[in-house]
């Protein structure tokens, strides 16, 4: 490499100044009605009517003339061309211009609205704007991103991180990204909380809806109902507590007890991954409800009254403590296995008896596991929103008042906005606590060196009774499940039990005439909406959440603590918080995406991007540094090294976060009932409401197709991961030689 | 068309590497590295060698200082920008490409036609003895093979300057002399430029034209190798560059270049290298020790090991204790004797106290 060659413009500023200039001279400025794919805009009046004409055309025009200055960050970067990287002047320009356009593009978004100015002190220094505007189509995306990517390059060109484009990029462009779609939504939502009815912000509106006794009444110790605060906090924590248990029994089962049938135990942990989360609440109905098999056969049996003991408190317990239990047990049965076999060797070469043993060594140490699994469980059960509103009843929690707070007949969304800040806040806290638990002890016994030890088995006391729990709650969750498939082939459950595949036909059907396939079940539409928004949700959310992974384990630069934590902090942020604030903060310009499918898009990006980044950490961690800096030494940048090294060495990982991705979007339920339109209706919502006309038939083959579907996705990956992982294997244990 | 060299020098002025607030890796250090030549960066572990090497890839930024490649300031530029290329120490070959894929690797990077790469990089692998290999996966070679593809990944792209980072610590004890000598045969005849960081004296005395011996983040000598054995400039050289008995003495006199050295009254005579009369340090090489029965200092044979080629021997006296090592098996000195020990007449080195 000669010194011509750093004198040559950097083809990706090319790209950008370009893209730039696209944006702002071909695509459409705002949205378009009917989408940009369908291209109708072309034939609507392009490129000078006023909804579907570029930015110049708009100012050539003498409309929005708010966007002419525009012009000057994006002919600035033109000027250093010619001009040397290492040149300050480049740096300079780039920032100058980047900073400029990115800037007035947010400030003249957030200022001027559908009814002109949004701010009273504009409209009092410049007087009634007489123009609006709507929310930003590609056009003005496109530009915006290439005011962000200029801004990156300039910074980059000043030396930050190595002078290293792609990373600098890369961190500018998922900081941004979560801005816009975590933070910003959020901050809205807060602000809700404090709007009066005619626009206002006022302190004491917060405060009354704050202290509203239907959020933090007391009355259920003394025969009236408590508030929901309340409610959720109980519930989550005997969630927490009994899952924790109940998974410390399974996980004690698999690895020391002499149990034969272990691997079948391990395959529970693929049940909350594939299972609608309220699916299980329905199966609870079927079982025990009013008409429910179990109720049935005790009132037949004593002759008693059914009774509807299971809608409340009692109900959504068992629910969630089945939907969760699998996963303390994933957690948990790490940490068990984690602990050192040559400690408890140890304790018992020192004369500790078995029991001893386990409660002197092996059970402290698997402290942290459990605390982590406990609050694990709490934050689930304060997300869950599909298990209340099934089983509910009376027994109001914080997921579904917000629900009902939007969607209902009282649409306050200042009160909605007050109760997903109490909702953020309990979650938050766990969060922040599981953090600081597991930052400060580390029991960790597992090192690189070979550990030849074996666990011992648990003490004869202890492993009667944990076997037990184990099995019966393994038959009970076998029984939930038969029944899911048995009730999606009865006739109407309880009333007349005769076999029929009615509802598939319902749901499912499909006729075939001479146009070709005609879907005429009644779920395809949502079904389809489902598997396309999943597709496409899935590459985006692995893409950004390995990024990220790369940044955080491979690059280190200022702000990194906090730029993982705030990634991390998606994960806290239960799904009917997310769902109310992206309603309250993209129904209106600059962002308005509320009805689209884009909106389910991005909602699934943010809400499973922590997985992708866990993934992407886990399998980079394991990738020695030194492959990286070697390619860059060949004369690879890093987006080649990116790409060409790390990314063919991570496909197991990819895979993996590509088909959990999908399989959690469509299973996900707590935002989406926020976010779905008559256009774009997901199959959980669809299934919900067939719940709540009472039509549990139709709602049930639905959730069991679904449940099939996804074994299958899932039954896919680990068939085609498997076989890579072989691969891989190999190759490491022959490298090492 | 072979592969050329374009080798260039490196010069380091006043180059700084702090990490974070506290830690100074390495503390300015200047530098010069003529081109053509093989240099070896030692020194015990944590001394910043292995940082001055990755500063000079581009792998680490200076802190303060520039870095010349040739007569181009490089002290900014990232690694990818820079004319040098790297074999690492885990070698660090890209366990999904073929051996051919490996070597043409940074030639895709650098502008050649996809034939062009294809035979240059087949040219690296028979330069390095592997012709016919390329179309293994590296899980599939043994280490010493491994090593070789990566010296010909990095050399195929005629780097300006060739980086090995502790390249035969991962090979076993007979591999390592034959890799050195191939590495350095190599180097010899394409003329090339090499930084090289190891911390086995050995080693680095048999491979080099010249060695920077490094401590605390700094430079503590730089020489040939046969300056640096013979003549340290401190205790910490001489210990460090092979081993030596480091004896108090006291000069009791300088005549001209020549100094007179008494220790436990016995008188010896060496050159001065400008150390006044008063106290001083001598450091004697094992191989230097004389040992036998006529005047001399007086010492005891503590321990004596037979190691096939030779005899070594633990004595001790007033003057502490030395190892020292002789030629003689036949004869073997037992434990407890008696002896007198004197110094070969070149070689003991007089040191600052």
């Amino acid at each position: 490499m000669t010194d011509d060659t750093s004198k040559k413009t950097p083809p990706v500023l090319i790209f950008w100044i370009i893209a730039g200039w696209v944006g702002y001279c071909l695509l459409p400025w705002y949205m378009v009605e009917d989408g940009l794919w369908s291209f109708r805009w072309v034939l609507d009046g392009y490129p000078f009517d006023e909804d579907v004409a570029p930015g110049l055309f708009l100012i050539a025009q003498g409309e929005k003339l708010w966007l002419a200055p525009l012009l000057i960050p994006l002919t600035l970067p033109l000027l250093v061309l010619r001009c040397p990287k290492s040149d300050p002047l480049y740096a300079k320009v780039l920032i100058l211009a980047g900073a400029l356009g990115f800037g007035w593009l947010i400030a003249q978004g957030f200022s001027i609205g559908i009814r002109g100015f949004n701010f009273d002190w504009l409209k009092s220094a410049f007087g009634d704007l007489g123009d609006r505007q709507f929310g930003m189509g590609y056009g003005a995306m496109i530009c915006a991103a290439s005011f962000l990517f200029l801004l990156t390059q300039g910074i980059a060109a000043r030396g930050a991180i190595n002078g290293d484009v792609f990373v600098v990029s890369a961190v500018g462009g998922v900081i941004t990204i979560v801005t816009a779609f975590v933070f910003f939504p959020i901050a809205k939502m807060l602000f809700a909380a404090f709007v009066t009815e005619d626009g206002a912000y006022s302190l004491s509106v917060f405060a009354s809806k704050f202290f509203d006794d239907r959020l933090w009444g007391l009355g259920c110790f003394w025969g009236a109902r408590c508030g929901a605060a309340w409610n959720s906090l109980i519930l989550a924590i005997l969630v927490g507590i009994i899952t924790t248990v109940l998974g410390l029994a399974f996980a004690l089962v698999v690895t020391r007890s002499g149990f034969r049938y272990k691997r079948a135990l391990r395959a529970l942990t693929v049940l909350p991954i594939i299972t609608p989360p309220f699916v299980i609440g329905l199966a609870l109905i079927l079982l025990f409800g009013l008409s429910g098999t179990v109720t049935q056969f005790f009132a037949d049996l004593f002759g008693t009254q059914p009774t509807r003991w299971l809608y409340g408190m009692p109900g959504v317990l068992i629910a969630q403590t089945l939907a969760f239990t699998p996963i303390a047990f994933l957690v948990l049965i790490g940490v068990v296995e984690g602990v050192s076999p040559s400690m408890e060797e140890a304790a018992q070469t020192l004369r500790a008896n078995r029991w001893q043993t386990f409660r002197t060594v092996s059970l402290p140490l698997m402290r942290p596991g459990l605390a982590n699994a406990f609050l694990l469980g709490f934050i689930e059960s304060m997300a869950d929103f599909g298990n209340p509103l099934v089983l509910g009843g009376n027994f109001d929690v914080l997921s579904t008042e917000i629900f009902f707070a939007i969607v209902g007949a009282q649409y306050d969304q200042g009160r909605a906005a007050v109760l997903a800040m109490v909702l953020l806040f309990f979650t938050l806290s766990a969060f922040y606590a599981q953090r600081v638990w597991l930052g400060r002890k580390s029991y960790t016994t597992v090192t690189g060196k070979g550990d030849a030890g074996v666990h011992p088995l648990m003490p004869v006391g202890l492993s009667m009774p944990v076997l037990l729990v184990a099995l019966g709650w393994a038959l009970f969750t076998i029984v939930v499940y038969a029944m899911i498939i048995y009730g999606s082939v009865v006739e109407l459950w309880g009333v007349n039990n005769t076999l029929t595949f009615k509802h598939y036909v319902t749901a499912f059907s499909v006729r075939i005439e001479a146009e070709g396939i005609r879907w005429t079940g009644a779920a395809w539409d949502s079904f389809w909406t489902t598997i396309t928004i999943a597709a496409l949700a899935a590459p985006l959310t692995a893409a950004v959440g390995l990024v990220t992974a790369y940044l955080l384990t491979r690059q280190s630069f200022a702000g990194k603590n906090a730029f993982e934590f705030g990634t991390m902090l998606s994960f806290a942020i239960p799904g009917t918080v997310i769902g109310v604030s992206y309603i309250l903060a993209f129904n209106v310009p600059p962002i308005e995406i509320t009805g689209t499918g884009v909106i389910l898009v991005i909602s699934f990006i943010f809400r499973n991007m922590p997985v992708g980044v866990r993934a992407g950490i886990a399998s980079m961690s394991q990738l020695d540094k030194s492959l990286d800096e070697s390619s860059l030494t060949l004369g690879a940048n890093s987006w080649q090294t990116f790409r060409r090294v790390i990314l063919p060495l991570l496909r197991p990982a990819i895979l993996a976060a590509l088909v959990y991705s999908f399989v959690r979007a469509m299973t996900a339920i707590s935002a989406v009932i926020f976010l779905v339109s008559a256009e774009y209706d997901m199959a959980t919502s669809y299934i919900i409401g067939r719940v709540e006309n009472n039509d549990y038939g139709l709602a049930i083959a639905y959730s069991t197709t679904l449940i099939f579907v996804m074994l299958s996705v899932v039954a896919f990956m680990q068939f085609v991961v498997g076989r890579t992982q072989i691969g891989r294997r190999m190759s490491q244990s022959r490298t090492n030689v | 068309m072979s592969i050329q060299s374009k080798a260039a020098p490196v010069r380091f002025e006043a180059v700084s590497k702090r990490f974070g607030k506290d830690v100074v890796a390495v503390d300015t250090i200047d530098l010069h590295v003529d081109a053509g030549k093989l240099v070896t960066l030692l020194g015990p572990s944590g001394c910043g060698k292995t940082t001055t090497l990755r500063m000079i890839a581009g792998l680490e930024m200076a802190s303060s200082g520039r870095i010349l490649i040739g007569d181009r300031d490089v002290t900014r530029l990232p690694a990818t920008d820079r004319d040098v290329s790297m074999v690492f120490q885990s070698y660090a070959l890209f366990p999904h490409m073929s051996v051919l894929e490996n070597v043409k690797y940074g030639l895709t990077f650098s502008g050649f036609a996809k034939d062009e790469a294809r035979s240059r990089a087949l040219k690296g692998l028979e330069l390095v003895g592997l012709k016919g290999f390329d179309a293994r996966l590296p899980s599939e070679l043994s280490g010493g093979q491994q090593q070789r593809v990566a010296v010909a990944r990095a050399l195929v792209l005629e780097p300006q300057v060739l980086l090995f980072d502790e390249p035969l610590s991962n090979l076993d004890a007979k591999l390592r002399r034959q890799v050195r000598e191939d590495i350095r045969a190599i180097q010899q005849d394409l003329g090339l430029t090499v930084v090289y960081v190891t911390h086995d004296q050995e080693e680095a005395l048999a491979v080099s034209d010249e060695i920077v011996v490094m401590r605390n983040a700094g430079i503590a000598q730089i020489g040939t190798p046969r300056q640096l054995y013979d003549a340290p400039n401190d205790r910490f050289v001489a210990d460090f560059i092979g081993e030596a008995n480091l004896l108090a003495c006291e000069i009791t006199e300088v005549q001209g270049d020549t100094a007179t050295v008494r220790i436990d009254g016995h008188l010896h005579q060496l050159p001065a290298r400008g150390l006044p009369p008063g106290k001083a340090t001598l450091a004697v090489r094992p191989s230097r020790i004389r040992i036998g029965t006529g005047s001399g200092i007086a010492a005891t044979v503590a321990k004596a090991t037979y190691v096939g080629v030779r005899m070594e021997y633990t004595l001790t006296g007033a003057f502490g204790q030395v190892f020292a090592v002789q030629d003689d098996v036949d004869d073997p000195l037992k434990p407890g004797t008696d002896v007198t020990m004197t110094f070969a007449q070149k070689g003991p080195v007089l040191l600052p106290e």
